[in-house]
């Protein structure tokens, strides 16, 4: 066993640090530090930077952009740039479509569709959910019949996170309603945002913001060669994508990042003439937190450490779970601290009440979702359970 | 950054597992064993002394193995595993660990080489009835007599105490805490043993006007390298308390495989699926922590901070799995015959032996505004 980073590693830290912090614009990671949303420029123009760099999409087979780095390299590489206030590269393309395309997808899709993928030059989303398959996805309906050289869709997704900026969706779809098990039926299509057919409705948050949609299918035509991998298969692709989405989903920096401003605003809300930074529960509270994070953290590095072939270990499930439920107390304890000011939300100009206090619930309650979207905890339990205890 | 063990580590790993799986294999095994004084077995003490288990820390020339934290956390793991009833962590980490920190090399070569070779037991006599987790004395003084140093006062609870051959007694002195070496049969030393509720053994240690050795040399003050000696065995019980984790889930999961009620077996229900997915959860990144304390001390890191750091964690931890344990088991779960009650007992001592989850979190809480973030990696984590 050894603790420390090797020298060559230590390098490769400071590397992407110096990188994150020099080369990433400080407006937009300012925007990110404050808990403001970037605009859809932005996000472009941070993946460009760090794609520019070959620091977008690491993971990806090496000649698609990708770097062969290990999995402590790739950890590094993450909780830098959460550190950094860096916005990570778009999930929906770096660690969702753009490694299935790489594994599953012809060569034709790989050229057409990987570089622009990486560089954002394509916003997709992710067209899975529907409004009676959320967590039994596999139950999902809409269909794709095929019609001459097109696949003719109709249904509805929803959920569809930052569909109003996508360029194009990718999307499961029943394409075999006879199908023995449901989810054989399934195929992986993926099409431009704005096909005839293709309409899209907002759905406002519990914070007040626009992050998610719904979006109907009519009669949308989809060339045929627009299937991901093989006709029914889409499952198997499906069940890959979410298995990344999970071990990026732990988060870690971006927690540490939240507790070391709650500690910094701590100090600066002053209560009966102490400063909040004093009392005894709320450090109390801080070090258990902490302490949880830093389990959080190891379990992290012993998980990617130990993914053999580019599986996710079994554990991930609990960098899921438990990595969910800390960045949600990271969050509560920032509206605790803001205490009665938390109260000014959506206060102006005007107003005396610092910004991180006015942010602090809307997040808070925005980060409900972490514990349900990418598989709900239950869910991973149920995997846990099952997966890892035999039960 | 590295988490696995390396072919040595593994050896010895399996080595352990072998004789203490052989000796514990049932739970009646282990109930015979603490039924009767001292509360484990001599021949399985002998065994591991052969083993090279009990002069594992120490250094060569004084008799030891000239191993470390690493392989002492492998060790505790299996030791918690089982729930062997020898007293590990207590005699060889803790009072051994003390006299190999502090002593002259006299007294390491006549102490440690008989521990190691597991003809003599050692206790630390440190605990008082008015004090907690402390790492100085209070209720037993040290006098100079001539050129005889003299203690007096009571120690509670001591782990083996009765049994020990040799008893190292922390007492104050005009120079703060200072250790000493006391022999079992010396006069004025009354030990009154008793079991405590993991079956183990603990004593009252009454001495009046006993004659004791100094330990190292001079009086100064000895609480940083008591403090030092804590961390390390706090460190060794995480390992301990992650193996017994380890056991009380998987037998709980194999309950619920086959316990039937409602016509159906346990784990058909959601309920308790989860229950035992949450106790995995809590064992994980207790591993991950106890682990990683186990690093830091063998690359000489903060021992103290990430001592209490696993302590933390293993505590939550341990509280969770043991309760969950039992709950999950129903009647059954609470009954001396089946073990798993006896894990959570085993866990509850260990959290209480040296400093419970909030005692950590208290010491944790006075230093968490001095740093921006925890940061495990890299330099040794400071405080
Ligand atoms: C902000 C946000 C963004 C999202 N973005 C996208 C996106 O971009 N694309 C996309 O396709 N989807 C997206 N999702 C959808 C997300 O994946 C689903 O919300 C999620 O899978 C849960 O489904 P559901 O909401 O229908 O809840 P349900 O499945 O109805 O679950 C309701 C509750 O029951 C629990 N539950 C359900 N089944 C079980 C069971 N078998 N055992 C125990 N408990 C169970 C769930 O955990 C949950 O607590 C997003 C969701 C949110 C909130």
């Amino acid at each position: 066993m050894r603790l420390q980073l090797s020298p060559e590693m230590e390098a490769f830290r400071d590397e992407m640090r110096t990188f994150f912090t020099t080369q990433v614009p400080q407006e937009i990671r300012d925007t990110i530090a404050a808990h403001r949303h970037l605009t859809r420029d932005q996000y472009v123009q941070a993946q460009r930077v760090l794609n520019d760099a070959g620091l977008a999409v690491p993971h990806w087979p090496v000649e698609w952009g990708g770097k062969d780095w290990t999995p402590l390299q790739r950890h590094i590489w993450r909780e830098e740039m959460q550190l950094a206030n860096v916005p990570e590269p778009l999930a929906f393309n770096a660690s969702m479509i753009g490694p299935v395309i790489a594994s599953f997808g012809n060569q034709e899709q790989k050229e057409r569709f990987l570089p622009k993928t990486a560089s954002l030059e394509i916003w997709w989303c992710q067209g899975f959910s529907e409004p009676d398959a959320g967590s039994d996805l596999a139950s999902l309906r809409t269909t794709a019949v095929r019609d001459g050289d097109d696949w003719v869709v109709n249904g509805q997704k929803t959920w569809t996170t930052l569909g109003q900026y996508a360029d194009w969706i990718f999307c499961l779809v029943r394409t075999d309603p006879t199908a023995e098990k449901k989810q054989r039926g399934i195929s992986m299509l993926v099409f431009p945002m704005d096909t005839p057919g293709v309409t899209l409705r907002p759905i406002q948050l519990i914070d007040g913001g626009h992050e998610v949609n719904e979006v109907f299918f009519e009669d949308v035509r989809v060339p045929a060669e627009n299937l991901i991998g093989e006709e029914n298969r889409g499952w198997d692709y499906a069940k890959f994508l979410l298995g990344n989405e999970r071990v990026g989903i732990a988060r870690v920096g971006a927690t540490k990042k939240l507790i070391s401003q709650a500690k910094t605003h701590a100090r600066e809300v002053v209560v009966d003439g102490r400063p909040l930074s004093e009392d005894p529960r709320l450090t109390a509270r801080i070090a258990e937190l902490e302490n949880e994070l830093l389990a959080l953290e190891l379990t992290a590095l012993r998980v990617v450490a130990n993914s053999a072939d580019g599986k996710p270990h079994p554990a991930s499930s609990v960098l899921k779970l438990r990595g969910s439920e800390l960045q949600q107390a990271a969050t509560e304890l920032l509206v605790d601290i803001a205490g009665p000011l938390s109260v000014a939300s959506f206060a102006d100009g005007g107003s005396q009440v610092p910004q991180w206090a006015r942010v602090a619930t809307p997040e808070y309650l925005n980060y409900r979702k972490v514990s349900i979207y990418g598989g709900s905890n239950e869910v991973q339990r149920t995997i846990i359970a099952g997966t890892i205890l035999g039960l | 950054m590295d988490f696995t063990y390396d072919s040595e580590q593994n050896d010895l790993r399996e080595a352990v597992a072998g004789l203490l799986g052989r000796a514990y294999s049932d739970s009646e095994q282990r109930r015979r064993v603490t039924a009767t004084d001292p509360g484990f077995d001599e021949k399985t003490w002998a065994r591991l002394a052969e083993m090279g288990v009990l002069g594992l820390p120490f250094a060569e020339e004084d008799g030891g193995m000239g191993a470390g934290p690493i392989e002492v956390a492998v060790v505790a793991e299996e030791v918690g595993r089982v729930l062997a009833p020898e007293p590990f962590v207590e005699a060889v980490v803790l009072a051994g660990g003390l006299v190999s920190a502090v002593g002259t090399a006299a007294q390491r070569a006549a102490v440690l080489g008989p521990l190691a070779e597991g003809g003599s037991v050692l206790a630390l006599a440190h605990a008082e009835p008015a004090a907690r987790w402390s790492t100085s004395a209070a209720g037993v003084t040290a006098t100079q007599d001539g050129g005889t140093w003299r203690l007096s006062g009571v120690k509670e609870p001591v782990p083996n105490g009765a049994r020990a051959d040799v008893l190292v007694v922390s007492a104050v002195t005009d120079g703060g805490t200072a250790l000493f070496l006391v022999q079992g049969d010396a006069e004025g030393l009354t030990r009154t043993g008793y079991r405590t509720h993991d079956g183990g053994r603990a004593a009252n240690v009454t001495l009046d006007g006993t004659p004791a050795e100094l330990l190292g040399e001079g009086t100064a003050d000895r609480s940083a390298d008591v403090e030092r000696a804590q961390a390390l065995a706090r460190i060794a019980y995480s390992a301990e308390a992650v193996g017994a984790m380890d056991t009380a889930l998987k037998t709980t999961a194999e309950y619920l495989k086959t316990r039937k009620q409602f016509g159906v077996t346990l784990n058909r229900f959601q309920a308790l699926t989860f229950r035992a997915a949450d106790m995995y959860v809590s064992l994980e990144l207790a591993r991950s922590t106890a682990l990683w304390a186990s690093m830091v001390a063998d690359t000489g890191g903060d021992v103290v901070t990430a001592a209490v750091r696993a302590r933390l964690q293993t505590s939550r931890a341990g509280r969770h799995v043991g309760k969950e344990a039992i709950q999950l088991h129903g009647g059954i779960g609470v009954t001396a015959e089946y073990s798993v009650g006896h894990y959570t007992s085993r866990l509850t001592a260990i959290d209480h032996l040296l400093g419970d989850g909030d005692w950590a979190a208290d010491r944790l809480a006075a230093t968490v505004d001095s740093y921006p973030t925890v940061d495990p990696l890299g330099a040794p984590y400071t405080g």
